[in-house]
């Protein structure tokens, strides 16, 4: 998908979640505010919202699989840099194995392994980083503007 | 989310309102899968939800497979633009019953 470019504001923002499905949409909250801070296009807006927010769920449907009573933080910040904006993901869930990371077909159709697919069909790059101490998962997402 | 439910005949149409997400399917599941498994036929209005990931497509999904099986019919109907935006996106608009 695309969208057209508007941001042209140099910005860094990020902020602290727990990691539990009532968080998401503070997330999306989050995402939304910083996006009319760089003035980003309202339809290109939606994108990244629904991109962030499926990595998100991923942290807390995956990542945290096993661990449902945590009351671990995850970190997302929003960065934007000459016009590159960038997503970052931090977590302390289970480490995530980048190749295992598969949408299913879209012709498959079924309940499911769609989050995947919509955040690389929205956004430029998706890159898994060690995540340094005392994070264990460092997602990485790119768009440029 | 919040949301109501209107019965005409054989037909109960569900009208959910907010944003669906992970932390939403649950109770939109327990709204929806009871009506198809009373042999219904459901109408899923759309028309006030503004936000839908995967997890709220999954629902719809789900949903549509279970009237399926059920030998009823599920019509999504009046999606918003922005929901029918991920709907498109999932390439879905070709299986969903969309009105």
């Amino acid at each position: 998908m695309s969208g057209s470019s508007t941001a042209q504001i140099n910005h860094n923002e990020k902020k602290a979640f727990l990691v539990k499905t009532s968080s998401l949409k503070d997330v999306r909250t989050f995402c939304r505010e910083v996006f009319e801070k760089l003035e980003i296009d309202p339809s290109l807006k939606d994108e990244l919202v629904l991109a962030i927010a499926e990595a998100a769920q991923n942290i807390v449907k995956h990542a945290y699989k096993d661990k449902p009573d945590s009351n671990d933080i995850m970190v997302v910040e929003v960065s934007c840099m000459n016009n590159e904006l960038k997503i970052a993901f931090y977590d302390r869930g289970t480490p995530v194995d980048p190749q295992k990371v598969k949408h299913r077909e879209l012709d498959n159709v079924k309940p499911g392994g769609l989050g995947t697919f919509f955040i690389q069909e929205i956004m430029d790059a998706v890159e898994f980083k060690d995540g340094k101490k005392p994070w264990i998962n460092h997602l990485v997402l790119t768009k440029q503007l | 989310m919040t949301y109501k439910v209107t019965e005409e005949g054989d037909t109960s149409t569900v009208f959910l309102d907010g944003e669906i997400d992970m932390d939403k399917t649950e109770g939109a599941k327990e709204v929806i899968f009871p009506l198809i498994d009373s042999g219904k036929n459901v109408n899923l209005n759309l028309s006030n939800v503004q936000y839908m990931d995967s997890s709220g497509i999954s629902v719809l999904i789900e949903s549509h497979q279970k009237a399926l099986e059920k030998g009823t019919k599920l019509i999504v109907k009046d999606v918003s633009k922005s929901v029918l935006k991920v709907i498109m996106m999932a390439k879905l608009e070709q299986i969903l019953n969309l009105e």
